[in-house]
Order: structure tokens, then C-alpha cells, then sequence
């Protein structure tokens, strides 16, 4: 047992710190109240090997560990969620290649993505078919050696400035969840179109995309695995995913507690500093000690992942789950200290509040979350 | 990062586990029910070594460190909550300042005799007047010659009655706070010492709590631990072990209402309920239809693994000599408040027939309350960790 990192991703977390330190917090707040992607931090992270962390060495990539994913997740969330999410698609996105890809397809695709070349998406989702993802709608058809893709993907993070798209499809409607397969899309040989972009809550400099597949044609040989795999590959992609949403979380409430904590100490009340009250003293040593139990937990599921642990599924859900729900409480709270001045943005908490929310929602809501951990300890 | 337990630990935590549900549970509902002391299962822990898990193995002891007392607890928390607290405060707070803070002489004199269970350990701090404010106690320790000359009450002693040596602070002064208080070894034989009310109360009935009176009580200065005036020290850091310790009782006892509730819902789930019923109208076809259990539980065992964690990441700073008082408070804290809501939660998924005496899941909830309060409130454990965080 050991609950420390290594010393090369004490290093790596380091030279991120900095980085996030100097070149995202600035930053943050305007991403924020534009809502544009920032595809200066996508270049910056590119350049810097943030974006190889998510690809083992043998695919143009630094590590591929989960643990090192959520490490960089979670640094890059203290200060900033949208940017955290560059990193947590790259790795999302990417997953499905690593889990279910030949050789052959993970040494061609991975390494644009791993030198940041090519920033990568998951499109699953649809607008009725959420929670319920083996009811989708798009389809592929084979015609010789390639598919044609129809049909319209919702909700889907980085789906319109990715350069490679892993996209599931029916193949086989009549065959439920057993019919879906999983392609990878590469926008300049399989063109997809993305009409509109969300207004969003939090997250806001993060494009959720809607987007269009009319006859988009993809080579077979970009299929991940069997046909009627895509829903198992889908599966084990949220398994591996999930505890980067938890470090997402975390990282989101890590950096409300340090600026709430700093602001508790100045600010003066009754002549003296709000810190000195205990009702508020409280509030931190709780929030302390919540995220320090959701930390274990998102670090033990990321070390489920790299061990590729029977019970997975289960920590994986649970890591998001109650990282999730921690980090919405424990921003809530963080505004409660800043009081008025929290509600306000020229105060960061508010915006880390409306980011925390999405955590809660996505690469499975709270609710799916429940019923997978659930399944698990019933027959 | 590794946060696997270690094979050889998980091999010592499944032997504690079978000798736990083969001695301590089958007592448990009656110990609670009778007010009794489970002899039986203290003395299978003893022949089993595990009241030396600590102990140095020069002193009879297992040798072991914090993680495996850990497992150890926790393992006889799941059994019987009432055997783990007496088993733990022997342990942690009763033997481990002797290894501490102890003289190798006296740690050759007491360490085997408590590793061997011949003597169980208790830990004499609380007084009616100084509970979270420890450093205000009145017990006093007149120098006398070659000993001292003990005099005063304390409270809410564990193992009261059935120890035979108490840990006891007491006032040597000049200082009238925590600088003037000394710890000091105090056989129960000795003349003087008498066992005063014993309390009826809400949970833990197995385990005894009561007073013990201390009158013109004689110690040889051979039984002080530590320097006079260093006995705040002496109760500060047993007490963060001990929350490791108390962290490893409300794993147990939240494990084991995470069980049974999983196997209530499990048994609803096989036998529906009688045709025709307004329960089984109520219930929709599939297993969606029963999805308010089914999060409650959910839920119940997501925070007692995170719950766990803390535990384990306590233990093992402690284990590996590190600072750990922060993560030893977080610990006592997350765990006991997730073991009382997860019992809560637990009864209330019984319904009706978890209130009846005689079922876990009463015991369950009244033997949980007592940990959000023993060893430090979780109001003192929140001071400690606001102290840390706002250092």
C-alpha cells in the first residue's frame, strides 16, 4: 500500500501547476464570460506534452497511466474547469482506441493525438437517448470497405473543433444493444458538421456541440473492434473515464476551498477575520475533510484503471459519484463564505458553483451512477 | 500509488474476520440485550495475540502496525461493536503509550502482561468537569517521597471494572493547565482504587462504562510514564492513534448495516409481496420500480469506501512515522459521521422491524451515536482540522 504519487508525476504535476499557475487562471474568468474555447491552453498544453499524458510511450505518448490523467485534471480544474475538460476529452476520446483498437489502428491514430496535432471527442450521447444509450438512432451502413453514417449526436464536449471523432452507430438496429459499433472519425477524409453549439450553465468556454452525420463515409478500417461491440467498448471507456470527471470535481472544489480559505483570513467582520469564527472554521474543517475523501476515492478508482480491477465498474462510479456531489456542495458552501461578494463574479466561486454542476450530469448522471454501483451489491 | 492492501495484511484482517464472526457475533445480540461483558470473545482475542497487534514481539506482542490494528478493529466492529471497543481501547490508548513513552523497564514490566491479555488496559482521562477541555482536569498526584499520592474522579472510562491497569492523568502542577498535568501506570489493585457508578446507556452495552475513583491512591514514581508535566503529550498522542482506532469501529459497524440492508433488499426483491397487496400495486414491474432502495444503498456503501480510505490513509502515515494527526481527526470524523447516517439509513430501510429489540439494525444506530462523541466529538475533531487548515 502507498498513498503517494511517483516522483516522476510529482514532476509532472509540478511543471502543470506552473503552467496553470501562469498561463490558465489569467484567463479563466474571461473564458468563462465569453464562452470561447481557448484554443490558446489547447496549444499550450499541446506544446508542453499535456495532451500525450492520456497515451502510453509506444503511442507517441508519456504515460497513459489514469492516475497521472486524474493528476492533470485535477490541477488543471483548480483553476480552470473548461480547460481541464481539454485534457479529459483528449483522454475520453482517445480511450475507446486504446481499449478496443488493433495495433495497427492504435499506431496510426494515437499519435496526432498524443503530439496535440489532432484534439480528440466521444459522441454517444442523442437527443433521446441519454441515460438509455443503447437506444440510438444513428446508423451505419457497410457498403464494400466502408460505412456510411447518418443520424444526429447531442451533447457532445469538443465534438466541433475535434480532428478525431470516435462515433458509435447502429449497424445492426434490430439487434438493440448488440447492434452498435464504434468508429473513429477523422474530419479530413469524414467530414461531419456541427451546427450548433450550447449556451451553457458552467463550462461555458467548452463547446457542447449538436452534431450532423448526412452520408458521412468512414473506412472499415476505422471500425474499433467487432461489429455490435460499440456498446461494450462505450462501457468500459466510462469505466476508465469516470474517475477524470471525479478529478474534474475535485480539482473544481479544491480550487473554490484555497481562494474561499485566503478570503476568510482578510476578510473582516465584528473586527476580525471571518476565519476566527467557529461556525466558519466548521464549514472548512467539513469541506476539508470531504474533499480529502473524495480524493482517495477518485485516485483509488484511477488505480483500479491502470490495474484493470475485477470491481472497476463499481469504484469507477462511486469516484464520480460522490466527487461529483461533493463538489457541487462544497462550491455551494465556498460562495456561502464569500457571501455577497461570492455571488458576484468578479469573485471566481460562483463560476467554479455553475462548473461543478455538469459533473453531477455527464459520462453518466448521479442517477446512472447509483444504479451501476446498485447492480453491483445486488443480485 | 498503490492503494491495495498488502497480501500478507488482507491474510491477517480474513483470520481476525473468521475468528470475529465465529466468537464475537453470535454474542453480540445478547451482550447488548444483557449488559454483559463478552468474556468469551475478549479471551479468544487474547489466545489469538490480538491484544498485542501493537506490541513489539520482544514484549509478547505481534508486532504489527497501525493498518493491521486497523483491520483488527474494524473486523470485530462488524461482529460486535461492543467487543471492538474493548478490544480497541485496550490496544491504542490503554497499551500503546507505554510503547510510546514508556522506560525500557517499564515496558518489559507491563507490555507482555497487556499483550497477553492478563491484563486489559484502560485509559483514565475525562474527568465530570473536563471532557473536550482535557488540559482543565482536577485529579491530583502529591509528590510523596518515592511515589505519589493520587487523588480524584474520572468519567466514562472504558473497560471500567475489568481492567487491570489504568492510564491516569492527573494535576503534579505548578502549572494549571496542560504543562502541569503527569501520566501515570495505576494497577487496579492498588489501595485506593475503586470502581465508582457504572453507567446504563444508550449503545455498547457489552462494553462497561463507568467511573473510577481515585482515593489516597499510592504510585511509585516507577509508574510515571513520561516526565512530570508531560502528560498532556502522553494523552494528545495516544488519542491520535486512538481515532484511528475509533475510525476502524465505524467501519465495522457501518460495513455490517451495508451488509444487512443489501441482503433485506436482496430477500424483498426475491419474495414479492402478497398478490394482490397495496405494496405489491405499488411496485412497478422492474427493477426500476425499486430504484429508492437500490440508491440508498448506493449511497451508503459509496461513503463508507471513501469512509474507509480516510481510514486507511490515516493508518498508514501513522505506520510509516509520519505526521498524521490532521488525517487521524478527517478520519474519526468522515467515518463516524458516515457510520451513523449509513445506520440510520440502514434501519430505515428495515421499516418497522429493524426498531425491534433483538435486531442489528437498533443496536446498529445506538451503537454508532457513541463514536460521533468518544475519543475526541467530532466537534473537537473539526477544531483539530480547522487548526490545520487555517495554520
Amino acid at each position: 500500500m502507498n498513498f503517494d504519487l511517483s516522483q516522476e508525476q510529482v514532476a509532472i504535476r509540478d511543471t502543470i501547476r506552473e503552467l496553470v499557475q501562469d498561463r490558465v487562471a489569467p484567463r479563466a474568468a474571461e473564458i468563462d464570460e465569453k464562452a470561447e474555447y481557448p484554443k490558446d491552453i489547447e496549444r499550450l498544453f499541446a506544446e508542453n506534452g499535456i495532451l500525450s499524458i492520456p497515451f502510453p510511450e509506444e503511442y507517441g505518448g508519456i504515460s497513459g497511466s489514469s492516475v497521472t490523467i486524474c493528476m492533470g485534471i485535477e490541477e488543471i480544474a483548480k483553476a480552470c474547469a473548461t480547460s481541464s475538460l481539454i485534457l479529459a476529452v483528449q483522454a475520453l476520446g482517445s480511450y475507446p482506441i486504446l481499449v478496443a483498437g488493433s495495433e495497427e489502428q492504435k499506431k496510426r491514430l494515437c499519435p496526432p493525438l498524443a503530439s496535440g496535432e489532432s484534439v480528440a471527442a466521444y459522441a454517444l450521447s442523442e437527443t433521446g437517448s441519454g441515460s438509455d444509450a443503447a437506444a440510438m438512432k444513428t446508423r451505419a451502413k457497410r457498403y464494400g470497405n466502408e460505412y456510411v453514417i447518418n443520424g444526429t449526436k447531442q451533447f457532445i464536449t469538443g465534438g466541433s473543433i475535434a480532428g478525431t471523432l470516435v462515433v458509435f452507430a447502429q449497424t445492426d438496429p434490430d439487434a438493440d444493444h448488440r447492434g452498435i459499433s464504434a468508429f473513429v472519425l477523422e474530419r479530413e477524409t469524414s467530414p461531419w458538421q456541427a451546427p450548433k453549439l450550447e449556451h451553457k450553465l458552467g463550462i461555458r468556454g467548452s463547446p457542447t456541440a449538436q452534431l450532423v452525420f448526412d452520408d458521412v463515409k468512414v473506412p472499415a478500417a476505422n471500425r474499433l473492434g467487432e461489429e455490435g461491440a460499440g456498446f461494450k467498448i462505450a462501457l468500459a471507456v466510462l469505466d476508465r473515464s469516470r474517475p477524470g470527471i471525479g478529478a474534474q470535481a475535485l480539482g473544481i472544489a479544491e480550487g473554490a476551498f484555497d481562494y474561499a480559505l485566503a478570503y476568510a483570513r482578510e476578510r473582516k467582520q465584528f473586527g476580525q477575520p471571518v476565519s476566527s469564527f467557529q461556525g466558519i472554521q466548521f464549514m472548512f474543517a467539513d469541506m476539508a475533510t470531504q474533499i480529502e475523501a473524495a480524493r482517495h476515492l477518485v485516485y483509488l478508482a484511477a488505480t483500479k484503471v491502470d490495474a484493470k480491477a475485477a470491481d472497476l465498474t463499481k469504484v469507477a462510479s462511486m469516484a464520480k459519484l460522490f466527487a461529483s456531489d461533493m463538489a457541487m456542495k462544497v462550491t455551494t458552501d465556498c460562495v456561502q463564505i464569500l457571501g455577497g461578494y461570492g455571488y458576484i463574479s468578479d469573485y471566481p466561486v460562483e463560476r467554479m458553483m455553475r462548473d461543478a454542476k455538469i459533473t453531477q450530469i455527464y459520462e453518466g448522471t448521479n442517477q446512472i451512477q447509483r444504479v451501476v454501483i446498485a447492480r453491483s451489491l445486488l443480485k | 500509488m498503490d492503494l491495495d492492501l498488502p497480501p500478507e495484511l488482507a491474510t491477517f484482517r480474513d483470520g481476525v474476520r473468521e475468528l470475529a464472526q465465529a466468537v464475537a457475533l453470535p454474542l453480540a445480540a445478547e451482550v447488548d440485550r444483557d449488559h454483559r461483558f463478552p468474556k468469551e470473545a475478549v479471551t479468544a482475542a487474547a489466545e489469538a495475540g490480538l491484544l498485542g497487534v501493537l506490541i513489539p514481539r520482544e514484549y509478547g506482542g505481534l508486532g504489527l502496525d497501525a493498518l493491521a490494528f486497523t483491520l483488527c478493529i474494524d473486523e470485530f466492529a462488524r461482529a460486535c461493536a461492543s467487543t471492538s471497543v474493548i478490544v480497541d481501547v485496550h490496544t491504542s490508548v490503554g497499551s500503546e503509550p507505554i510503547l510510546l513513552f514508556g522506560t525500557e523497564e517499564q515496558k518489559r514490566r507491563w507490555l507482555p502482561r497487556l499483550a497477553s491479555g492478563e491484563l486489559l488496559g484502560a485509559f483514565a482521562l475525562t474527568e465530570p468537569a473536563s471532557g473536550s477541555d482535557a488540559a482543565s482536569l482536577k485529579t491530583s498526584a502529591r509528590r510523596n517521597g518515592d511515589g505519589y499520592v493520587l487523588n480524584g474522579t474520572k468519567v466514562f472510562i472504558t473497560n471500567i471494572g475489568h481492567a487491570g491497569l489504568y492510564i491516569v492523568f492527573a494535576r503534579t502542577g505548578p502549572d494549571e493547565r496542560a504543562a502541569g498535568v503527569s501520566a501515570f501506570l495505576v494497577p487496579a489493585d492498588t489501595p485506593g482504587v475503586r470502581v465508582g457508578q457504572v453507567f446504563k446507556k444508550m449503545g455498547l452495552n457489552g462494553s462497561p462504562t463507568g467511573e473510577l475513583v481515585l482515593e489516597d491512591v499510592v504510585v511509585p514514581v516507577a509508574n510515571r510514564l513520561a516526565p512530570e508535566g508531560q502528560g498532556f503529550t502522553v494523552a494528545m498522542r495516544a488519542l491520535d492513534s486512538g481515532r484511528i482506532g475509533i475510525s476502524g469501529q465505524a467501519l465495522g459497524i457501518g460495513q455490517a448495516a451495508v451488509d444487512e440492508a443489501t441482503t433485506l433488499v436482496n430477500e424483498r426483491r426475491l419474495s414479492p409481496h402478497p398478490a394482490g397487496s397495496l405494496r405489491e400495486q405499488a411496485d412497478l414491474p422492474t427493477r426500476w420500480g425499486r430504484q429508492g432502495d437500490d440508491f440508498t444503498l448506493a449511497d451508503m456503501s459509496t461513503r463508507l469506501e471513501s469512509a474507509r480510505l480516510l481510514a486507511y490513509n490515516a493508518a498508514w502515515l501513522c505506520a510509516a512515522g509520519r505526521p498524521f494527526t490532521r488525517q487521524a481527526s478527517m478520519a474519526k470524523l468522515h467515518c463516524t459521521d458516515t457510520t451513523m447516517q449509513v445506520a440510520l439509513d440502514a434501519l430505515q430501510l428495515a421499516g418497522e422491524e429493524g426498531t425491534i429489540s433483538g435486531t442489528p439494525f437498533e443496536r446498529h444506530v445506538r451503537d454508532a451515536k457513541a463514536l460521533q462523541i468518544y475519543e475526541g466529538s467530532n466537534q473537537v475533531q473539526r477544531i483539530v482540522i480547522a487548526r490545520e487548515v487555517l495554520q
